[in-house]
This record gives structure tokens, sequence and C-alpha cells, in this order.
């Protein structure tokens, strides 16, 4: 089959690999109809998340047709079913599953022991995403084989179109856990950093979830042409200062939560503190470029909320924990935990609340993917979300 | 992330700011060019070239040229790329006035470092309007109408508040608004 395949840093190449094959009882495989790439695809094709091996299948945000099922899913799965498949790979049985939190999952990442010498514990295992969490392929291919398929599977109707249904497997709960880890109340101001694809749905999610002030912040004109499209007051970072006006737009006082779509690859126009994070990020004395984090700490008001979908890798430098002690502040994270959203967010798509397809700029057929990872990364031609279609 | 939008004044030349240095050099063209042919005679003096006065506004008559050309034209990269040849010529003439016993030669090596200052900013800025003028950019995209909310955002705000906010989401009640003072407890979704 052809699949996108990580070769090095931004050497991704349409291969022809072998398909795969049902490996384990509780596996199934599926023919994918669409899949997309997503901003954290970028941080492995700049190479900022270790982990990667060449010959690695990229791809998380994935969805099509059961074509083959293994013994132990064929009661949750048959043959045709129509399904997205979550990023995040789950057991749905394990303690941390039972709890909801499904994207540490303790059972489903096979290279567990790697993650927990890097975080401590293991985290779930996650399509196409380093062997940190797993190693698995990912499913920006003709074919992809579904690990513990009875649990990471989301059933979808056939009355609605892959392109509204797609980002179930990603960025629209995790727009959707960033808006609800702020707990958003009706007088909040939600601040949003970065007004890429996660950006845009955590818009979305924070005006359904009835904020009375959504604003956002980026510099490529475009995407915040989209945002205030979704309602929300957009900051260019370019051209205003963004601790300056968002202290105008909440009477001095600070939004009471903060969102940080953004994550390690955080652009800074010439800050003392960008150039101190390139400089150590060079040198190889920090991994992640954390200015987004700082700003949000400075400006949250005190007693409000960072909530962190954006994704960090490993160690930061200089953040302000003065300012988020001394102000109380809660912060939230982590991977999504798809599944725990999809069902109450499926019934908003069909209800028409929300049309998650808005945020597609770009349509293309797999072997086009190579390319589109470049325009998606250097923000050309207008692109803020590409769907493949093998 | 460059585009033709409202504000660009001509195709392919979006970056306002090699537009600016464009017409800043338009301007210091006419305002030098005046001044060769205003004070030829003075200025051969202090440059010790007696008897070249003709020459010198010759080349005030060059630059003021070049000066209109690059203010008045659509597109100043030939102009610009002809300021960078005057600058060469500029060079020459005063090399040739460094030979011999010229008493002048110390303003004259003052004079070749300012034309060589001016030519290297002549030359970035031909350079980057080259680089811009063969490939017109792209119109930026329109997404004003990319809602997401089919109903429009008057029926989709709020239209989630019937989501109960799981407890393990909530916020910590003693960090609650003072607007919310009994903030309801829900019980823990069944997962
Ligand atoms: N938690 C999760 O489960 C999860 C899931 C999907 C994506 N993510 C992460 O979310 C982040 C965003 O993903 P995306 O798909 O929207 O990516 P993206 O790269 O398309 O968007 C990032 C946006 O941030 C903007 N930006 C850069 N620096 C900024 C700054 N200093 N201030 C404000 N904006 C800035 C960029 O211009 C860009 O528009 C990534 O880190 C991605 O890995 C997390
Ligand atoms: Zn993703
Ligand atoms: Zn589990």
């Amino acid at each position: 089959m052809k699949a996108l395949v990580w070769h090095g840093t931004t050497d991704i190449r349409c291969d022809s690999v072998p398909d795969p094959q049902i490996e384990h009882p509780r596996d199934a495989i599926i023919k994918v109809t669409s899949c997309a790439i997503c901003g954290s695809d970028l941080h492995l094709y700049n190479h900022f998340m270790p982990g990667m091996k060449s010959g690695d299948i990229m791809g998380h945000e994935t969805m099509g047709e059961v074509v083959e099922v293994g013994a132990e899913s064929k009661g949750k799965l048959k043959v045709g079913d129509r399904v997205v498949i979550p990023f995040t790979i789950i057991c749905g049985e394990c303690d941390q599953c039972k709890r909801g939190n499904f994207s540490v999952c303790e059972r489903t990442n096979r290279n567990g022991h790697i993650a927990a010498k890097a975080f401590g514990h293991t985290t779930a295992g996650l399509f196409g995403y380093t062997h940190l969490t797993g190693g698995y392929p990912g499913g920006q291919a003709e074919y992809l084989r579904v690990p513990f398929a009875d649990a990471t599977h989301i059933k979808v109707p056939n009355s609605l179109s892959d392109e509204q249904l797609l980002f179930l497997s990603d960025i629209f709960p995790t727009g959707w856990q960033a808006a609800v880890q702020c707990d958003i109340e009706p007088t909040d101001t939600v601040a949003i950093w970065g007004a890429g694809p996660v950006g845009q749905m955590a818009i979305r999610s924070a005006i359904l979830l009835g904020a009375k002030q959504v604003i956002v912040i980026d510099r490529v004109p475009e995407r915040l042409d989209m945002a205030k499209a979704g309602g929300a007051i957009t900051i260019n970072l370019d051209e205003e200062s963004v601790i300056e006006r968002l202290n105008e737009l909440t009477n001095g006082k600070g939004p009471e939560k903060c969102i940080d779509a953004v994550g390690m690859e955080a652009h800074a126009t010439a800050t003392i503190d960008s150039m101190y994070d390139r400089v150590k990020q060079a040198t190889m004395m920090e991994t992640d470029r954390p200015h987004v984090l700082r700003e949000m700490a400075y400006v949250c008001r005190p007693a409000g909320t960072l909530s962190v979908p954006g994704v960090y890798g490993g160690l930061l430098d200089k953040i302000p924990f003065g300012a988020i002690m001394n102000k109380g502040l809660t912060i939230r994270t982590g991977q999504t935990h798809v599944n725990r959203w999809t069902d109450d967010l499926l019934r908003r798509i069909e209800e028409g609340q929300i049309d998650p397809s808005f945020v597609i700029t770009h349509t293309v057929p797999l072997d086009q993917g190579p390319d589109m990872y470049k325009i998606f990364r250097d923000k050309q031609d207008g692109c803020i979300k590409v769907v493949l279609k093998p | 992330m460059r585009y033709e939008t409202e504000r660009t004044r001509r195709r392919g030349h979006a970056d306002t700011a090699t537009d600016t240095l464009a017409r800043g050099l338009g301007i210091f063209s006419i305002a030098f060019g005046i001044a060769e042919i205003a004070a030829p005679r003075s200025l051969a003096r202090a440059l010790g070239m007696k008897g070249q006065e003709g020459l010198i506004a010759g080349y005030g008559v060059r630059e003021i040229v070049t000066g209109i050309g690059i203010l008045a034209s659509k597109d100043p990269t030939p102009w610009i790329w002809g300021r960078v040849a005057g600058d060469g010529l500029d060079l020459a003439t005063l090399a040739t006035a460094l030979e011999g016993r010229n008493p002048k030669k110390g303003n004259v090596g003052i004079a070749m470092a300012a034309v060589a200052g001016v030519t290297a900013l002549d030359f970035y800025c031909a350079q980057t309007l080259s680089r811009e003028s063969p490939h017109p950019l792209p119109p930026m995209q329109d997404y004003s109408d990319r809602t997401g909310y089919p109903r429009g955002i008057g029926q989709s705000h709020g239209a989630a508040q019937d989501f109960e906010v799981p407890r393990d989401f909530r916020t910590p009640e003693a960090m609650r608004p003072y607007s919310q003072p009994q903030a309801p407890q829900r019980p823990m979704p069944s997962m």
C-alpha cells in the first residue's frame, strides 16, 4: 500500500510499504477513506520530538471502513463499519481508562518502559507518533492496523460526510477539552494563543460553552480572519502588544482563562526570552520554546486557569513559577482523552451546533502529502488544515 | 505569508518595507542630483576635481532622472538597478581623483566611503525587489465566511451550556469567580 513515511528531518515521502496484517486478536484493519495532517505532525516533521525512526508511517487523524476484525474484537466491530479512529490507543479496562483518562491508558504503550524513563510513568500508545508512545504505524496510508480496536474507535453514522466527522479523531475533542479544562463561566474571557486548527476548534468550543468573550492571538492574517468568523476578537502579535491588548480588553484585570494552542515551537518576534530560547535550544540545553506559557502566566487573572493542549516534549526554562504560585493559577494540560468527549460532540455535529469541516482549506490525494507538509508548515497558500485522500 | 492585499501597492510587492526603502532612495537620488547641478563648482573644488564640473552636473541629471523613474514607475526594480550601475560609475570617477598628487585625497576617500554605503543599500534594495518581482503574490484567501456554525453564531453561542463539566475538570470551588457564588456540585459522570 501507499503511505507517508518519515525518513528524517523535513523528509517525508509517499512510499510503497507492506499492507498491515492482524497481529493480535483485538486488532482490526481499516481501509482509510480520509486522513489529515496535524500541527503535532509538524513537531515530527521539524524533528523537535525525539523518538522517530526512519521508516515510521505518519498520521493520527484517520477514518475509514473496517475491512478485517480480529477474533476478540468481533463483538464490538464488524466488517463494513464506518469508524473514526482516535489518535490515542486505549484498552478501555485499566484504572485510567475507567476514569476516562484515556490519553494516559496504562496498557496500550508497548514501549511504556521508555516513556516511564522520560516522564516517570507510561502514557497511552499513539498512532504515528514516535517510539516513546509505542511506535505504532500511523494512518496517513491506505490501510491502518488498529490495536485494541474493540475500544479504540468511534462509530459514526452515514448521514454525515467524512469532512464533518474526521476531526473527531483529534483536533475537535482537543479544542473542546482545552475549553472544558477552563471550566468556562458565562462571565469569562477566554484568551487563546494560536489560531491553527486546534485554536480554531478551541474558539468554537469556548463559544459553544458560553464564554462572554473569546480573544485569539496569532500572526497569520487568514487564520485570524477565520478566528474572527468563529466569533473571536483577534490580536496580531506582529502588530500589537499582546499583554497590553489583553489587559485593555479585560479592564486591566487579564483574562480568567488562557489556552496555549501553540506548543513547543512558539514564534516570538525579537523578544529577549525568545532569543534566549533559540540559543539554549541550539546548544541542546533546552528542548522547547515556552514563550506562550510565559506570556500566559504573566497576563492571566489571579486565580485563573492555564489550559495547555499545546504539545511540549521535554525541559522548559524560565517559567515564571513565581507568577503562577503567587497568583494561585491552576494549570490543566494533557493529550486529549478523545473518546471521553466524542459521543457528546458527535451529537452536537448532528444537531448543527457546529460543523468542524469549516477548517479544511486543502484536500489532496495521499501522494501529494509530502508537499502539503511543507505548505502547511510554512502557512503558504492560505493553508490551515489539510485532508488527504488515499 | 505574503499576499496581495488592499494595502499592496504593486503586484508582487507586499513587502512595504522594501517599497519604503525604494521610495527613500528615489527622493535621495533627486536631492543629490539637484545638489550636483546647483553646485558643481564647490563639489569639484572639495574633491580636487577642477575642470570636471560638466561631468558632475551631468551625473546630477542622471541622479534626477533615476529618482523620478523610481518614484513614478509602477515597478522601481530596473531603476534601482540603474542606481547600482550609477554608483559604480561614481566610484570609478572618484577613484581617478585618488591618482597623482591630489591634495584633497582625504575628502575623496570620505566621499568614496559614503558612496559605497549607499551602494550597499541600493544593491540590497534592488536584490530584494528582483526576488519579489517575477512571482506575483497570490491574493489572501478569504475565510470570513468560515464560521463553523451551520445555524449561525447566535444559535450556537452557549448552545453547549447543557454540558455537564465532569467533576475532575471543575475549577476548585474556592477559585470560582465571585459572580457564581453557589456553583452547583455535579456528580462524577459514569464512565
Ligand atoms: N493535546 C493534544 O492532544 C493535542 C492534539 C492536537 C494538537 N496538539 C498541539 O496543539 C498545538 C497546535 O496544533 P495546530 O494543529 O493548531 O498547529 P499549527 O502549527 O497549525 O498552529 C499553531 C499556531 O500558533 C501560532 N503561533 C506561533 N507562535 C505563536 C505565539 N507566540 N503566539 C500566538 N500564536 C503563535 C502559529 O502562527 C500557528 O498558527 C501543537 O503543539 C499540537 O502539537 C495537541
Ligand atoms: Zn493531532
Ligand atoms: Zn487503558
